[in-house]
């Protein structure tokens, strides 16, 4: 359904230098599928979506999209897809009705097929009872559903989403899980979606973790975390680096430092848990053992974690900027 | 190609429906005109005493009047297309940008929306004819109609260029300052420009909207400068350089 082939994009940025986006990424999506894009702030995941929907022309490489190249046949692509941007899109001035309407007629829908299908859409997200309301009075959970609706009332084979969820609560947050899941299941659409959240990104058939822009895993949720193997060993000591140091001295495992303790993989977490509290030489405050996540698997590829402190900061700052733009 | 007009037709509906309920808009739009009209023009019209050429009937007022209302099309037509910038800024472009119609017809539907608001903007001023000594009867308002409309879209055009050189809604007030203002200034809308010194009449031939104001003239008060055929000559070649523009800068665009 999506064939993307070494897509690189490049940016010029203000002082002659040149901002690698996207560095050369590969990756097939199958009809029918939820497809995850996971990966930091800065990573390239707006920049991959923007050249799959021809917003943005590939630097070098190719795409494929419903059997249409992206650079030579955009019109066919359009046709294909329906998007949930980013940043905020909708006509803040026009009713959540007319909204819809707009893009019912700019795709081209019939009067008839239009009307039915925004009732049908609207009352899916919840949203019928403020059809005739200003986009200006609804909330961002509000807005972000009439974005969905927005994006799929053409009845597209792909749907992009593009962090569908940042900065929204968490009922909110499931309740989009929900439709996207009974989307799935009852019109085969194929869903590409980017997000920084490692629960959500649970939710995909497939999963590319990207960074830097660049593919450093792609496969199964359940393949990934068996990458990082064993299980995780979670502990936190009075004196963490000492506890580090006895780890890697006696058993020889790589330890990873994270918050305010430390964590290291093992074969079978629960059989080498005990025999390790009885060889240790120091005060242990807490210990744990857990399934690996995928937020391991990207530690464990790339060295470094998806902060969520930092992505928080990221979010509020992004935010502010928001509200500013509405000004 | 029957998707391009619709798209065209969507995209010109938008703005007539957002125009038509922004009452406030409508209603800053048409005061500021009217503050040009009465305070300005009753004022310059009783302080000075000259004589106009053509009708020795008309006063300042009615020779100010149909000036004024090209100041109020030129306006609403560049400020109707500045929103495209505003629509950049909130995110809504992009919507635009990736439905499945042609570039230049998302330029199109943009004119036609801005000249269409623009002619009905004109239109609320016909309303002060009486105040100013004007009789416009119903075949004067049919005229008026599409002359409105066909400035509008030369100017709308014109906006839509400058948009595309705009980052944000900040240089608007470059836009103001460098575009608008000099071009209204430079009109003959507020004076007869048949007695300029050399670089004043030189300044005011190569703007397009003293061919625009001197065609509104001769449709609401007969009384013109230049020939009808050359102001829609002028005013038209004007229109579709800037729509050409607007249209290849629209589909070069990338976002
Ligand atoms: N229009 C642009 N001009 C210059 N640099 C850009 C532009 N868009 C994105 N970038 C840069 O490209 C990188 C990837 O950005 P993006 O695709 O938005 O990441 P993500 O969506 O994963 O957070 C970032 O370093 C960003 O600063
Ligand atoms: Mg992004």
């Amino acid at each position: 359904m999506i064939i993307a082939e070494n897509l690189r994009k490049e940016f010029k940025a203000k002082k002659g230098e040149i901002i690698q986006a996207v560095k050369g990424v590969s990756f097939h999506v199958r009809r029918g599928e939820i497809f995850g894009f996971l990966g930091p702030n800065g990573a390239g995941k707006t920049t991959t979506i923007n050249m799959l929907c021809t917003l943005l022309r590939p630097t070098s490489g190719r795409a494929l999209l419903n059997g249409y190249d992206v650079t030579e046949q955009p019109h066919s692509v359009r046709r294909s897809i329906g998007l949930v941007f980013q940043d905020p899109s909708l006509d803040e001035r026009l009713t959540a009705w007319e909204n819809l309407e707009f893009h019912g007629m700019i795709y081209g829908m019939t009067r008839l097929h239009r009307r039915r299908e925004i009732d049908k859409i609207l009352s899916m997200v919840e949203l019928d009872k403020r059809k005739d309301d200003l986009v200006k009075t609804f909330s961002g959970g509000m807005r972000r559903r009439l974005e969905i609706a927005r994006g799929l009332l053409h009845n597209p084979e792909i749907l992009f989403l593009d962090e569908p969820t940042l900065g929204l609560d968490p009922q909110t947050r499931s309740h989009i899980w929900g439709y996207l899941h009974q989307l799935r299941k009852e019109n085969h659409i194929t869903i590409f979606l980017t997000t920084h959240y490692m629960d959500e990104a649970e939710n995909s058939d497939s999963i590319a973790i990207i960074d830097h822009g660049e593919i450093v895993a792609l496969g199964t949720p359940e393949g990934l975390k068996e990458k990082v193997g064993g299980d995780i060993i979670y502990l936190k000591a009075a004196d963490n680096k000492k506890a580090a140091e006895f780890v890697k001295r006696t058993y020889g495992y790589d330890v990873k430092n994270g918050g305010d303790g430390i964590s290291f993989e093992v074969e079978h977490g629960e059989e080498f848990l005990p025999s390790f509290i009885k060889n240790t030489d120091f005060e242990i405050h807490s210990v744990g053992v857990r399934r690996p996540t995928l937020e391991d698997v990207f530690l464990k590829l790339t060295g470094h974690a998806i902060r969520e402190e930092s992505v928080d900061f990221m979010e509020s700052i992004r935010a502010h900027v928001r509200v500013k733009r509405r000004g | 190609m029957s998707n391009n007009l619709m798209g065209i037709y969507t995209i010109w509906l938008r703005d007539l429906r957002r125009f038509l309920r922004d009452k406030s808009r409508i209603v800053g739009a048409t005061v500021q005109p009217v503050l040009f009209l009465l305070f300005l023009g009753t004022g310059l019209s009783k302080g000075l005493t000259i004589s106009f050429p053509g009708d020795d009937q008309a006063g300042y007022l009615t020779f100010i009047y149909p000036g004024i209302i090209g100041m109020s099309i030129l306006f609403t037509s560049v400020f109707s297309a500045i929103s495209i910038v505003w629509d950049r800024e909130v995110g809504f472009l992009k919507e635009v940008m990736v439905a499945p119609i042609a570039r230049w017809a998302v330029a199109i539907g943009k004119a036609l929306g801005g000249s269409t608001v623009a002619m009905f903007q004109g239109a609320v001023m016909l309303i002060f004819a009486p105040l100013v000594g004007v009789k416009i009867g119903l075949g004067t308002i049919l005229i008026l109609i599409p002359l409105m409309l066909f400035v509008g879209l030369s100017l709308t055009s014109m906006g839509i260029v400058a948009a595309a050189y705009m980052n944000s809604m900040q240089g608007f007030t470059v836009i103001m300052n460098f575009i608008m203002l000099p071009m209204f200034f430079l009109s003959g809308a507020m004076f007869p420009i048949s007695k300029l010194p050399l670089w004043l009449g030189v300044l005011v031939r190569i703007n397009p909207l003293t061919y625009g104001v001197d065609l509104l003239r001769s449709a609401t008060i007969t009384m013109n400068h230049f020939s009808v055929a050359v102001d829609i000559g002028v005013v038209g070649t004007f229109g579709l350089i800037m729509t050409a523009l607007a249209v290849i800068m629209f589909s070069r665009q990338e976002g």
